[in-house]
């Protein structure tokens, strides 16, 4: 299925891009009127997975981190966070609740957060090369707007 | 972000303002350790009102204030949680350890 619409930014694994990354996915999220709660949602679940590719894809140095933001017909937005860094040695282990290789400041709960607030995550790694999420949400409609 | 103190009798209030995210993480909580070294509170209120985003690093901040009143014997309370920062703290079960108000 084509995109009616996408968008997508890249940026450096500095931490004060998080809230940067968040805002833009709520800004693009703004065209289908979404709720608040629903902006909530998908600036959350943005906010885990840069913050993980910030933290855990390049420990030693700063890296590139991009957000790809696609919307289809359906109402369905797809979010696309990948970086090119160090990747995941086992991802069933990484998504478990509580699971963290992070430092104190990290609970191991960003990918539990992302799962229970959006309707798909998949997660795909491959050591040495990097990590890639991609994440659905479905917008209900409230009208029909009349842009292109 | 920004951390403010007040509190007398070795009750203390922090209240957090901003957003809660890994970036402001880590001064919310030395700024939390150095009030919790300084006051020894018996009860430590976390007042969340002006928090206008939080993500899971907001659950970590909270763990580390109940651990920290855990070691002094005192108590936690959270406070004043908005919508948003409430529905994350519930999704990593927090409300079965941590008394919010």
């Amino acid at each position: 299925m084509k995109p009616i619409n996408e968008a997508a930014i890249s940026f450096l694994s500095r931490s004060a891009n998080e809230g940067f990354a968040r805002t833009a996915a709520a800004c693009f999220a703004a065209q289908l009127d979404p709720t608040l709660d629903e902006v909530n949602d998908i600036k959350t679940a943005v906010s885990e997975a840069v913050t993980n590719a910030i933290v855990h894809a390049y420990p030693d140095r700063l890296g590139k981190v991009s957000l790809r933001l696609r919307l289809f017909e359906d109402g369905v937005l797809e979010i696309v966070v990948k970086d090119w860094g160090v990747g995941i040695e086992d991802v069933e282990k990484a998504r478990q609740p509580l699971y963290t290789t992070g430092s104190e400041e990290r609970s191991g709960m960003g990918f539990t957060i992302m799962e229970s607030f959006m309707d798909a995550l998949r997660v795909r790694s491959a050591p040495g090369k990097g990590t890639t999420v991609t994440m659905r949400r479905r917008i209900s409609r409230r009208y029909s707007g009349g842009g292109r | 972000m920004s951390v403010t103190c007040t509190g007398e009798d070795r009750n203390l209030r922090l209240t957090v303002s901003g957003e809660v995210d890994h970036h402001g993480a880590r001064a919310i909580m030395q700024e939390l350790d150095r009030q919790v070294d300084a006051g020894l509170p018996r009860r430590l209120t976390l007042d969340l009102s002006g928090v206008t985003f939080m993500d899971s690093s907001g659950i970590a901040v909270l763990l580390r204030a109940y651990r920290r009143m855990a070691e002094l014997g005192g108590a936690l309370t959270v406070a004043n949680v908005p919508p948003q920062a409430l529905k994350v703290l519930r999704a990593a079960g927090l409300e079965r350890i941590i008394r919010f108000e």
